[in-house]
C-alpha cells in the first residue's frame, strides 16, 4: 500500500506532470512536490509525486558501502 | 531512462558483500520489526530472511493499513454505498476485506456503485462528471497516502465540488510504534522503519524510539541491497550498543520529510485517536477531518452511526499485526484461510503478513522468535 515507484518528469503542465518509469509514462498529479521541474527523478505513489529523488545521495549511500567492501579486500 | 542508481541496488555482488558484513560483526540475538507491509512483501520476495544468521529475526508489525482498518469503517463505506444516488470509490485493495457483515466486493455484486480508482484525484474526477450524484472516497492509509486524499479535498474545495466527500479511515504511523513499545510483548531489539511512510514525515517523530526507548531504528528502502545495507546498519547499532534513528534510503528520505505535503495534511486534517485491529484505540494515531473541512465528511453527511462491529471468529490478525504470532501459528491458516478465500484482513491485503507467508513460503528466520 506504501509503495511508490521511482519515475522521470518528462513534461508539466499545471499541477500535473507526465512520468516516465521503464518505458510507460502516465500522468501524476504534483501538488505534493510544486517544485519539481523536468528531468527530476520522483518517488510516484497513488498518482502523486510524493518526493524528489536526491540523485546525489543514491550514488553516496552506494559508494559508503563499497568503501567498506574495498577497505575489506585490502586487509585481508 | 538511465536510473543507474536503481541498478546498483539490485546488484547480487553488493547484495553478497553486504551479507558477509553482516555475517562477520553480528553475534546478539536481534529481533528486528519491519513496521510497513511493503517491506514484509519485499523481504520474502528477494529471500532476504533465508541468507540472514540464525540470531537474527525479522519480524512482520502492523503497517498494512488494509489490515489494520477494524470493521467499524468498512461497515460505514458499505453503509453509504447502500444510498441512492451515490457513486462509492476506493483503492482495489479494500474491496475483498470483510466487514461484520457484508463486504464492498459483496455490495457491488449486488448492484452498488463502487468504482476502483487509482488516484484520488480521480474520485474527484468522477465527483465532477457526476454532479447529480454524490461521490465518496472511501480513504485508508498512512502518511504515504493521507496527503493524496488533503490533496483531493482541497481540489474539490477549489473548484467548488459539493458532490464530494471522503470516509477517513487513515492512520498516523509513530504513535502506533510506542504502543507496540509501551505494551512491549516481544522484546524488539531495531526497527526498520517504513521507507515512503518517511518521504513525508521524515525522522524526527521517530526520535523517541532511541532516546525513550534507547533502540535502534533505520529508515530502509525496498530494494534488495537498501534492506541489507539497512539490516547491517540496524545490527551495527545493536552490537555497538548504541540507540540512533538513522536514514539508509537517503535519496527517497530527507530527514525533514515532505513539509509541503505535511502542512497540505494538516490543513484539511487533524490528529485523532483510531481503533488499530487487534490493538484497540491508540490515541493520536488517527486522522480526523478539521471542522472548516467538515463538508468533505462523508460519515457526517450521510448521518452514519455503526452502533457495533463485530470481530471475525476465529482470525487471529490482531495478534499477527503486533508480531506476537506468526500466521502459521493461526488455525485456519492455509486451510480455511486462502487468498482465494480469506477469513481475515492479513490474508486478503497483498500485503498482509498471512498473505505474504502463503504466497512466498513459510520464511527461515524470525518463525520460531
Ligand atoms: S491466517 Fe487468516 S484467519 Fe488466520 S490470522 Fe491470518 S487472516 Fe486471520
Amino acid at each position: 500500500m506504501c509503495l511508490a515507484v521511482p519515475a522521470k518528469i518528462v513534461s508539466l503542465s499545471g499541477m500535473t506532470a507526465e512520468v516516465e518509469t521503464g518505458g510507460v509514462t502516465k500522468k501524476v498529479s504534483t501538488d505534493l512536490v510544486p517544485e519539481v521541474r523536468i528531468n527530476d527523478y520522483v518517488l510516484v505513489h497513488a498518482g502523486f509525486a510524493i518526493q524528489v529523488i536526491d540523485e546525489q545521495e543514491a550514488v553516496e549511500t552506494l559508494k559508503l558501502f563499497q568503501e567498506i567492501l574495498e577497505h575489506e579486500h585490502e586487509v585481508s | 531512462m538511465n536510473m543507474k542508481f536503481l541498478k546498483d541496488y539490485r546488484d547480487g555482488e553488493i547484495a553478497r558483500g553486504i551479507i558477509r558484513k553482516i555475517n562477520e560483526i553480528s553475534r546478539r540475538p536481534a529481533k528486528l520489526m519491519e513496521v510497513c507491509g511493503t517491506h514484509t512483501v519485499a523481504i520474502f520476495r528477494h529471500g532476504i530472511r533465508e541468507v540472514l544468521p540464525r540470531n537474527i529475526s525479522l519480524i512482520s508489525g502492523p503497517g498494512c493499513p488494509v489490515c489494520v482498518t477494524p470493521n467499524r469503517h468498512i461497515d460505514e463505506a458499505v453503509e453509504i454505498c447502500r444510498r441512492p444516488g451515490v457513486i462509492l470509490t476506493t483503492f482495489g485493495d479494500m474491496m475483498k476485506v470483510p466487514g461484520s457483515s457484508s463486504s464492498l466486493a459483496a455490495e457491488k455484486a449486488a448492484g452498488a456503485d463502487i468504482r476502483i480508482v487509482y488516484s484520488t484525484m480521480d474520485a474527484v474526477d468522477i465527483a465532477r462528471d457526476n454532479p447529480d450524484k454524490e461521490t465518496v472516497f472511501f480513504g485508508i492509509g498512512f502518511e504515504t497516502t493521507s496527503p493524496t486524499v488533503a490533496a483531493a479535498i482541497l481540489r474539490a474545495e477549489q473548484e467548488g465540488i459539493g458532490n464530494f466527500s471522503v470516509v477517513g479511515a487513515q492512520k498516523l504511523i509513530p504513535q502506533a510504534i510506542r504502543a507496540l513499545l509501551q505494551s512491549n510483548e516481544i522484546g524488539i531489539n531495531g526497527f526498520i522503519l517504513p521507507g515512503h511512510v518517511s518521504s513525508l514525515i521524515g525522522t524526527k517523530p521517530y526520535r523517541f524510539i532511541a532516546e525513550e526507548f534507547s533502540i535502534p531504528a533505520v529508515v530502509i528502502g525496498f530494494e534488495p541491497v537498501d534492506i541489507l545495507q539497512g539490516i547491517y546498519m540496524l545490527v551495527k547499532q545493536i552490537e555497538e550498543g548504541t540507540a540512533r534513528v538513522e536514514i539508509q534510503y537517503n535519496r527517497g528520505v530527507p530527514p525533514e520529510g515532505n513539509p509541503h505535503a505535511m502542512n497540505l495534511l494538516f490543513k484539511v486534517f487533524e490528529p485523532a485517536d483510531a481503533i488499530w485491529r487487534g490493538v484497540g484505540t491508540i490515541p493520536g494515531t488517527g486522522l480526523t477531518i478539521r471542522p472548516e473541512y467538515s463538508r468533505f465528511d462523508a460519515v457526517r453527511k450521510f448521518g452514519v452511526c455503526i452502533q457495533e462491529d463485530r470481530d471475525l471468529p476465529g482470525c487471529r490478525c490482531g495478534e499477527v499485526l503486533r508480531g506476537v504470532i506468526t500466521p502459521l501459528q493461526c488455525g485456519h491458516f492455509g486451510r480455511t484461510c486462502i487468498p482465494e478465500n480469506p477469513v481475515g484482513p492479513c490474508m486478503v491485503s497483498v500485503e498482509g503478513t498471512c498473505a505474504a507467508y502463503y504466497k512466498f513460503g513459510k520464511g527461515a528466520s524470525g518463525d520460531e522468535a
